[in-house]
């Protein structure tokens, strides 16, 4: 039986809500990233989705969520890097706490 | 003509390059120096200056039984094609008389300065500022026209300021120099303005122009008003307030008696014998505008000078600061001078009035630059300006005495002195103009001669004071200057000045009225003897008369309260009715205002600012809920 | 090359040769030697113009050429002189003289000090010498900008203050120029923004000038000290180093008033003529308001700020007056103002820099300490109040001469208002002659003052001669100032 498309949409959906939402409330900047993958994955489950269900004889849909995996990993690297550092200069990592940049 | 032109522009530039010389010197000159040189430059001046009056008025003055008046000029700033500033020599009667009164009382000056201000600090300074007062002087009475009269007017007035204020260490004397210079400044606004409306309607500053009654400015008169004045009218009027000024008329008198803190010579040249005539010689330059186009504002000056006459005679016989004393004659004599002016006609011998204004301008220059000399020799003597600290110095001061009461009988009017003569010819010309003005000089003239024998009495007899350490007199530098004036007193009353000086220039023959002459002389001595029995001995007299018309007395010494009332309006009314709101709203409003935009600019920047808060979570929150709303309204 | 040209390249390069300099006293002499020969050029400018008029030029603009800039938008930086603006260089060339010599006490960053002093001098040469009315904005702000950090940085007092308000007024000023400027050459039609070219078009309609006239004029304006927009002067006097005062109100302030005549006026005689009662009004109030807020203040260069409100007042005043006479009157005010101004700050840049204090009663008795520097402020003083011989006589006669050929109530009413100025001038010119320089000392450590510097000696003694010159010789500039007014003047 095939598995309607509207119940990956609901699950990526859901995914994508939970990621906006750590995003949002979490104070932790690990939590923070975390969150963010949810939601870079969440999004991979769009593209795959609707390129396997609207466009099956296109690949792009896969293609781009290869390529938004690459470049979630490269800025997770990045961010964890900035993360590290942030950490080693102020003990800590919570967002509420790091405003020096801000002015 | 030519070379009398050339010697005129001498008696200029000596006296400036005198001033610039010395001035730019100052310390690196010896005092002596400094001195001396002045005196040679207004040696020069003096002897070029008869030499000038002797060619104009017995050589090529006089052309056709009428003296002409002589005029060259280049013009030094051009407002449009036809008005424009001159600068020139304009050689006629008046102007050459006032060239050999100014050169004659500033070369005493001079003299006598060498003596009274002997080793004063700034000696250098001061014959600059004489140089620089007589360069300013001599321009003024040869100008060529009006505007440059208006020039050389602000030049003496700022020589005067300065020579007021030359002991600039001590207040008092700052806040006369100040207070003469505004209240002649402000009379010169009138003064100005007057020029600029007489100058538009007339389309000429040009005396020459304005003194010829052929000219266009006496065949067509403008027809504009002006709050029911004609412009003329206003024009005239406006100019006298400038001579009002510097003539110490009411009510703009206030600074000339305050101006006696400079140097006693100083009063002697500017304040009694040539600056403070400057308005009288300004009304008598213009006479013809006056007399025919604004015969009103001419009655007005009569009154105006009546009245001051009296006002000022009163004052001075209750001032017991001699040179205040003196100051006030000074304004009475002035007022003299006015009167003369205000009540007489044009032509032929009803212009006794012009002539006798100038003759007793002239007289009195003499005359009263010798009373002050002669203050200032007293002066100089008992180091003190206050009546009451002088008394019996006739044996002390026997030359100062002589001259001094020379000077008080001239000015008394009593024959053969000059003054006699002069004030003679006013009352002859008082009486054919009006009589209630008459009376009143008839009166001013025995209280003259009450208040000066008050003060001749009171410094050479009475009671004798003790006196440490008195200069005694002895023939030189300070009291030369004194016997010339004195001669000069005696002698220039029989100057036939009806032939040389008059309104439209053709000579007549003065003879005296007996009529008016015996009463006026009568009227004098009767003011002398009452000065007598008042003052020759010490008496309870004047304080018994003091007290039985205290009101009076009180104002008097107070100078009816003029100088309060000044001080009312520059203290209360300017400074702190206007300046000072004006500096507050200029802070507070318009200032405000400004700040006020950049402080709410500044308001709505911290504002704006407070989204970027850097705070990457809530960025998201908004964004999000843009996005659903936004998605909502399309899909919608 | 075109010799105007010369009046911004040394500037600019003096700028490169202290850049490279270390020496404070080495930078110094090069300044000296710099704006001496500046004060030269412009006097060799002046023989030339008379030259090439004595020869029979009768063009409205000399020396005239054009250096295309930006051609996409038709800019050029075209430049030529008139008989004004060749007194105007000449009046800047001095001022940056002395200023060099009044500012030769300075000690810290002198460097940075003298690259943003001479910055400032190209603003205002480059202002006069070009007749594109981009340029002149451009030249406008560059003259502008180191305004802000030579207060800021260089001042005294509430420094940060001041020069922040004086630049964001001014530039508030500019905004409203730079509408103005489009307005122009969009209405005009023509081709570049060379003024000669718009004015030789005339063709801004009415309805057009009626509105950027005023806009135009209020740009200016608010650099000429018009009330209601003059507060940035006292403030920005007050805090501005010595040299600085003197080239903002000697120079700059003159730049509103040349800017209002050849832009304003010039190019839009008609919206003048429409809008002359109201300006009119503003600058009677500015010349008389002026003068009485400078009674009551306490502070010598707040005196003289406000003194500056007034005096510049009476240009724009004389400006509206519309006819050759008041005009005339009004250039030699700038020129009679920017000396006479210029000699005041530095005087009381001399007394500042030695009693510390600004404040009128904390001082007394100067004259017999320092008496080069008292003479010289009763010199200046008198040329303030309009003393025959010096040049606030000649400036002022020609003002109020040319106000009073209008007839109508209104202008009489108003120049007689501003003629009643005189007396407030003498008022608060000698209320402080009689504080500061005369009678008695008042603190007894200024005993041990000196008198002027010979570097302080110079700047007076040129600024002295010049108030003379203009003083004893008015027919001279008045005739180089007619001669170029004619073309503007019967416009109107």
């Amino acid at each position: 039986m095939e598995i309607p498309m509207q119940c990956y949409l609901i699950v990526a959906l859901v995914m994508f809500f939970s990621g906006v939402y750590g995003f949002i409330t979490r104070r932790n900047l690990l939590a923070m990233l975390m969150s963010l993958e949810l939601i870079l994955n969440a999004v991979n489950v769009f593209f795959v989705v609707f390129n396997r269900f609207l466009f099956p004889e296109h690949l792009e849909g896969m293609f781009f969520s290869l390529f938004v995996i690459g470049v979630a990993a490269a800025e997770t690297a990045l961010a964890i890097a900035i993360i590290i550092n942030v950490f080693r200069s102020s003990k800590n990592i919570d967002n509420e706490e790091i405003k020096e940049l801000k002015y | 003509m030519e070379q009398s032109m050339f010697i005129a522009l001498f008696i200029l530039i000596i006296p400036v390059l005198n001033f610039l010389f010395i001035g730019l010197m100052d310390d690196k000159l010896k005092p002596k120096t400094a001195g001396l040189l002045g005196i040679l430059g207004l040696t020069v001046v003096a002897a070029l200056s008869y030499f000038t009056a002797f060619d104009y008025f017995f050589n090529y003055g006089k052309v056709d039984g009428m003296y002409q008046s002589f005029y060259e000029a280049f013009s030094w700033m051009k407002f449009t094609e036809t008005l424009s500033i001159d600068l020139g020599i304009l050689l006629d009667p008046i102007s050459v008389m006032m060239l050999v009164v100014i050169s004659t009382v500033s070369l005493c000056v001079h003299i006598y300065s060498m003596g009274y201000m002997h080793g004063e600090k700034g000696f250098q300074r001061y014959y600059a500022f004489l140089s620089l007062f007589t360069f300013s002087m001599l321009g003024l009475v040869v100008a060529t026209n009006i505007f440059q009269m208006y020039i050389f007017w602000e030049l003496v007035g700022v020589s005067s300021y300065l020579l007021i204020g030359f002991y600039y260490e001590k207040p008092s004397a700052i806040l006369a120099s100040k207070k003469a210079f505004i209240v002649t400044r402000f009379a010169d606004l009138g003064f100005l303005i007057g020029i600029l409306i007489l100058g538009y309607y007339t389309g000429t500053f040009d005396f020459k122009v304005l003194t010829d009654t052929n000219s266009s400015v006496f065949t067509s008169t403008p027809a504009a008003t002006f709050m029911g004045a004609s412009v003329l009218t206003w024009a005239t009027a406006l100019i006298f307030m400038g001579g009002a000024g510097k003539s110490a008329m009411l009510p703009l008198h206030i600074w000339l008696p305050d101006a006696m803190e400079g140097p006693t010579p100083v009063s002697a040249l500017i304040h009694a014998a040539t600056m403070v005539v400057a308005g009288v010689y300004l009304v008598a330059r213009m006479f013809p505008v006056y007399f025919i186009l604004t015969p009103e504002v001419l009655t007005g000056i009569a009154y105006i000078g009546a009245a001051t006459s009296l006002y000022a005679a009163i004052v001075a016989c209750t001032q017991t600061d001699i040179k205040r004393v003196l100051a006030f004659s000074t304004i009475s004599q002035i007022a003299y001078m006015m009167v003369a002016l205000g009540v007489s006609k044009f032509e032929g011998h009803d212009g006794l009035g012009y002539m006798a204004s100038m003759f007793h301008l002239f007289t009195h220059a003499f005359f009263k630059a010798l009373l002050f000399l002669g203050a200032g020799a007293v002066i100089h003597a008992v180091h003190s300006n206050e009546m009451s600290e002088m008394g019996g110095l006739r044996k002390y001061l026997p030359i100062t005495h002589i001259t001094f009461l020379i000077a008080c009988l001239s000015i008394a009017g009593i024959p053969p002195f000059s003054g006699f003569f002069s004030k003679d010819e006013i009352l002859v010309a008082a009486w054919e103009g009006d009589k209630i003005i008459f009376f009143c000089q008839y009166f001013v003239a025995g209280l003259t001669a009450f208040y000066m024998f008050r003060l001749y009495f009171n410094i050479f007899w009475g009671e004798e004071k003790q006196y440490e350490h008195i200069h005694k007199e002895h023939a030189d530098c300070m009291t030369i200057p004194l016997l010339f004036l004195a001669l000069l007193t005696v002698v220039t009353g029989f100057i036939p000045f009806g032939q040389l000086v008059t309104a439209d220039g053709f000579g007549f023959d003065l003879h005296t009225v007996f009529e008016i002459a015996i009463p006026s002389v009568l009227i004098g001595v009767v003011g002398i003897l009452v000065a007598w029995i008042m003052y020759k001995k010490p008496t309870q007299i004047p304080d018994k008369v003091a007290t039985s018309v205290k009101p009076l007395y009180v104002a008097a010494k107070r100078k009816f309260y003029f100088d309060e009332l000044y001080m009312f309006i520059t203290k209360k009314i300017i400074f702190r009715r206007i300046s000072t709101p004006i500096a507050w709203f200029d802070r507070r409003c318009v200032d405000g205002f400004m700040d006020f935009q950049a402080w709410w600019s500044n308001k709505v920047s911290v504002k704006i600012k407070g989204f970027q808060s850097g705070d990457v979570q809530l960025y998201v929150a908004i964004f999000i809920v843009a996005i659903l709303v936004i998605s909502a309204i399309i899909c919608l | 090359m075109n010799f105007l040209y010369l009046f911004v390249l040394v500037p600019l390069v003096m700028m490169g040769v202290i850049a490279l300099l270390k020496d404070s006293k080495r930078i110094k002499q090069v300044m000296a030697v710099g704006a001496t020969i500046q004060l030269l050029l412009s006097f060799v400018l002046l023989v030339k113009f008379l030259d090439l008029r004595a020869a029979g030029d009768t063009a409205e603009m000399l020396f005239t050429s054009t250096l295309a800039w930006y051609e996409g938008l038709n800019i050029s930086l075209s430049c030529g002189v008139d008989g004004i603006s060749v007194l105007m260089i000449i009046l800047s060339a001095i001022i940056v003289f002395t200023g060099v010599f009044a500012s030769w006490g300075m000690t810290e960053q002198v460097k940075e000090y003298f690259l943003w002093f001479l910055m400032l001098s190209i603003g205002v040469f480059g202002f006069f010498i070009t007749i594109d009315l981009f340029a002149m904005f451009l030249f406008y702000e560059v003259a502008l900008i180191p305004m802000y950090l030579l207060i800021g940085v260089w001042g005294t007092g509430r420094k940060e203050y001041s020069a922040m308000k004086l630049t964001l007024m001014l530039m508030g000023g500019s905004a409203f120029l730079l509408l103005g400027i489009l307005g122009i050459f969009f209405f005009s039609g023509a081709e570049t923004m060379n003024i000669l070219e718009i004015a030789a078009k005339n063709n801004i309609p009415e309805v057009a000038q009626n509105w950027i006239f005023p806009i135009t004029f209020l740009g200016f304006g608010v650099l000429g000290a018009l009330f209601p927009f003059h507060t940035w002067s006292p403030d920005g006097h007050a805090s501005a180093p010595t040299a600085v005062s003197m080239l903002h109100a000697g120079v700059l302030m003159k730049l509103g008033g040349y800017g209002c005549f050849r832009v304003a006026m010039y190019l839009m005689p008609v919206g003048a003529e429409n809008w002359t009662t109201l300006f009119l009004v503003l600058t009677g109030i500015s010349v008389i308001y002026g003068a009485f807020g400078a009674v009551v203040q306490t502070d010598l260069k707040y005196i003289n700020a406000y003194s500056s409100v007034s005096h510049c007042g009476m240009v724009l005043f004389a400006i509206l007056m519309l006819n050759q006479t008041a005009m005339t009157g009004a250039i030699m005010q700038m020129l009679s103002h920017g000396l006479m101004t210029a000699l005041f700050f530095s005087l009381i840049g001399a007394i500042y820099g030695r009693t510390h204090t600004r404040e009128i009663s904390q001082m007394g008795g100067l004259m017999q300490i320092m008496p080069f520097l008292s003479v010289c402020w009763v010199i200046a003083g008198m040329a303030s109040l309009g003393l025959p011989g010096l040049s606030g006589f000649v400036s002022e006669m020609n003002i109020f001469m040319g106000a009073f050929m209008h007839e109508d109530l209104f202008h009489r009413v108003i120049t007689i208002v501003a003629c009643a100025s005189i007396v407030v001038t003498a008022v608060y010119i000698l209320r402080v002659i009689g504080k500061i320089l005369y009678g008695a000392v008042v603190n007894e450590h200024h005993r041990e003052l000196t008198d002027a510097t010979w570097y302080e000696r110079i700047a007076a003694v040129t600024l002295i001669v010049f108030i003379a010159a203009i003083g004893c010789l008015p027919f001279f500039p008045t005739e180089i100032i007619g001669d170029s007014l004619g073309v503007i003047v019967s416009k109107f």
